[in-house]
């Protein structure tokens, strides 16, 4: 009899966390205690509708839990949250389930990545994807594995691609209907590119949708020679969704080798572009390249940020995308059509568009063997953190670096100037000491809008920033940076709310859910998890 | 004609005689990269200066014979069989990198210092020179410069020729100072330690670690380095004899 009551009590607590329908991903604002893909809603506005914490309370932010990780990579998965479990990954690739109220571990899912995993910048994850009961990962040896959300044990594993080719896994799974994509990392390496969709089910694979197209293919004759084979032009980012048009988005890599393009004449379709993608069928639907013949690693592999916004006076269904290129765009996100782009920082690569959106490049601004300086750095004006877009405020919030410059010789790997001469940008887990002059670069978090690409107000700070911005409908902004502080900003304003040191640099995005009517914000830094609530009963 | 047939042979002779424009056409980071490399991997068995097996000089460009860029790079790459030399696994880029380093330190060897006399330069340093005043050489001198106890090493004599006659020609980015003024006008000046938006910390000149929060300052900011040139002061002879000092300084054994 005491038996069958624990039995009763169990099942009680195990069906409030009912399954997760891709219906409940599609509507993922309805229920905004939970985070149910990698920027919170298949849009990837990475907007939190929770309103506890506001402009006015942010202030009195608390620290609630920090999870070390026991991994010495950097920490840049951002987290899902499913009715009061909290979801990531410990990289390279053990996943975690933790209690999201008190940060202590239900279960860990470790895989061992084969010995010939390679990749370029890191052996990283940016997080998981959940459909019904099952987690989703992809692997640094190119695997996609399905995760039993419960138990952390492994329900199947499937092999994407060869990760003794060099490709790899590196970002989050997109869920869509009954299919799981991924796209595949190595583009340094000489891969050719792939986004393929998976039977979320049984892992069998349904379509496969190459970066760069084969010989007869429309596009191929944008690569000379055999080129196109090794030709890059990975997908290490999340891509987002439209049900509308049933359309899947996709930023793709440089073309390879990086810096020389001699041997890869042509435009090197479609590498640092966005590939519109038929979710059931893979079919290319539209494309946009950012950087027609990139000799300059401006991969185009941000997260695409869809929103419905007023553009020019009418209504317009849009994808705002700021380019590692030094470039931010407003696209038809129907069409592909280019409606807007502008520089957002120091660019002299190019000098505008032309009226179907093709940057104009300025002779000469080429790797030469005397070493050219291009603008901006060869990691970017950003890079591969995600932004944010508030339906609320109408902004889109980037993170990024202003006053970067690299000299590119041809050839060889380029040389970044006025920032960080001596040391990696792509950064350590530990915090680095960094010096710079007012002339040197330096991080900002910008709000812009997207009517005219021109930015509302600026956060300055100190180091260039890796990290992911957040915002929410208590009209803050979060986000983090390179010399370790997390912080709040007034959405509105830009005014600094609120700060913590977090002893590690910030290298992914914030995220926001609640539990018992309590909201949380984590934020991952060095090798650990922080979560931060405001005091009880306030 | 002429002078164009002489361009001719002199560039085909840059591309037949070394094998590897790119070793030549290396970039101050290039050699800045080799030489990293060149301390993380040759060094353990070559020595810092590269002198320690016998018959082979790689900092003077003595080899067992006589050897182009490219095929100094492909020793790197792929070793000597039957020798304790072993390959690695540096890309052509990366062993291009270090045979540019190596021919950068042969040239530089042939400059100034070989003139110097490295007893009479440690006088000068701890006299007319008064180095010790912001310098520390094996535990002796202050804190507030950089401490020169293994700068033989880890700098060229061109580099600390340049660094004594020029001195904010080049400074590095963890030698570079930094003044504070509190808001009751107070000012602070030390060796930069480290910085973010909020907070600086810094060596103040007394050789105090200080920290501060920026928001209590009146004004904060870098300025200029408190070396002085020593260019009028020592003269060509005695400038010698201290980078000849310089250069011996290797560290100690047992710091």
């Amino acid at each position: 009899m005491i038996g069958r009551t624990c039995l009763f009590v169990v099942l009680a607590a195990v069906s409030l966390q009912a399954q997760v329908t891709f219906d409940r991903i599609l509507g993922a604002e309805r229920e905004p205690q939970n985070w149910l893909s990698y920027s919170g809603t298949l849009f990837n506005q990475r907007f939190s509708p929770l309103t506890q914490i506001t402009a006015a309370n942010a202030k009195n932010l608390q620290l609630q839990w920090v999870w070390q990780a026991r991994s010495l990579e950097k920490f840049e998965a951002t987290a899902l949250v499913v009715d009061g479990v909290l979801y990531t990954v410990q990289a390279p690739n053990d996943v975690i389930a933790l209690d999201a109220v008190t940060g202590r571990v239900f279960w860990t899912y470790s895989h061992q990545p084969a010995p010939d995993a390679r990749t370029c910048c890191g052996r990283v994850n940016r997080g998981l994807a959940i459909l019904g009961d099952t987690l989703y990962m992809g692997t640094i040896d190119a695997h996609l594995l399905a995760i039993d959300a419960k138990s952390g044990t492994l329900i199947w594993d499937t092999t994407v691609a060869s990760a003794s080719q060099r490709y790899s896994i590196t970002h989050s799974p997109l869920v869509v209907k009954d299919k799981v994509i991924v796209g595949t990392a190595g583009g340094d390496m000489g891969i050719r590119g792939i986004v393929a969709a998976f039977n979320a089910k049984t892992g069998k694979e349904v379509w496969r949708f190459h970066t760069i197209p084969a010989p007869g293919e429309p596009g191929n004759e944008s690569w000379s020679g055999e080129s196109w084979k090794t030709g890059g032009a990975g997908v290490w980012n999340a891509g987002a969704y439209d049900p509308e048009t049933n359309l899947t988005f996709w930023g793709t890599g440089n073309p390879a080798p990086d810096w020389d393009g001699r041997n890869r004449l042509g435009d090197n379709l479609y590498s640092d572009s966005v590939v519109a993608l038929d979710a059931d069928t893979g079919t290319l639907k539209w494309h946009y390249q950012f950087t027609p013949h990139d000799e300059l690693d401006y991969d185009s592999t941000q997260v695409p940020v869809l929103a419905d916004i007023s553009f020019r006076g009418r209504p317009r269904k849009v994808m705002l995308w700021a380019n590692r290129n030094g470039l931010m765009y407003v696209l038809d996100r129907t069409t592909g059509e280019f409606l807007l782009g502008k520089p957002y920082v120091k660019v002299n690569w190019m000098d505008g568009f032309d009226h179907k959106g093709r940057p104009k490049r300025v002779p000469g601004k080429v790797p030469t063997p005397e070493g050219t300086l291009i603008q901006p750095h060869v990691h970017g004006a950003t890079n591969w953190a995600p932004p944010a877009f508030s339906p609320k405020t109408g902004l889109f919030y980037v993170a990024h670096w202003e006053n970067t410059g690299t000299i590119v010789t041809e050839g060889l790997s380029p040389r970044p100037v006025g920032v960080n001469t001596r040391q990696t940008t792509m950064g350590q887990v530990n915090l680095q000491q960094f010096f710079n002059n007012d002339d040197e670069a330096y991080g900002v978090v910008r709000a812009y809008d997207p009517n005219t690409l021109e930015p509302k107000w600026e956060y300055r700070m100190s180091d260039i920033t890796w990290g992911g911005v957040l915002t929410t409908a208590g009209d803050v902004v979060f986000s983090g940076g390179k010399e370790g502080y997390f912080f709040a900003l007034d959405a509105r304003t830009g005014e600094l709310l609120w700060k913590a040191p977090v002893g590690g640099q910030v290298n992914a995005g914030p995220m926001s859910y609640s539990v018992g009517g309590r909201q949380y914000v984590t934020i991952a830094a060095g090798s650990a998890l922080f979560a931060y609530a405001l005091p009880q009963g306030q | 004609m002429r002078l164009a047939s002489a361009t001719f042979i002199f560039v085909a002779g840059l591309l037949s005689g070394s094998g590897s424009l790119s070793a030549q056409h290396a970039t101050a980071f290039d050699i800045e990269d080799g030489g990293r490399a060149f301390r993380n991997t040759c060094a353990n068995c070559h020595g810092p200066d590269g002198d320690q097996i016998v018959g082979i000089d790689l900092g003077r460009g003595q080899f067992r014979r006589s050897l182009s860029d490219q095929e100094l790079v492909g020793i790197i790459r792929n070793g000597i069989p039957n020798t304790p030399m072993p390959a690695t696994n540096m890309s052509d880029v990366q062993a291009t990198k270090i045979v540019a380093y190596l021919r950068s330190v042969a040239a530089s060897r042939k400059s100034v210092a070989a003139a110097g006399d490295a007893a009479r330069g440690k006088a000068i340093f701890d006299g007319k020179g008064a180095c010790a005043t912001c310098h520390r050489v094996n535990g002796s001198g202050s804190r507030v410069g950089p401490d020169l106890s293994r700068v033989g090493q880890l700098r060229r004599t061109t580099e600390l020729e340049l660094s004594l006659l020029e001195p904010a020609a080049e400074v590095l980015p963890g030698n570079r100072f930094y003044q504070v003024t509190t808001k009751d006008g107070v000012s602070i000046t030390g060796r930069l330690l480290n910085h973010d938006t909020f907070t600086v910390q810094i060596l103040d000149m007394k050789e105090q670690l200080r920290s501060f929060v920026k928001a209590d300052l009146k004004d904060n900011g870098f300025v200029p380095t408190p070396m002085p040139s020593y260019k009028g002061r020592l003269d060509s002879q005695e400038t010698a004899d201290v980078v000849s000092y310089l250069v011996s300084l290797k560290g100690r054994a047992n710091p």
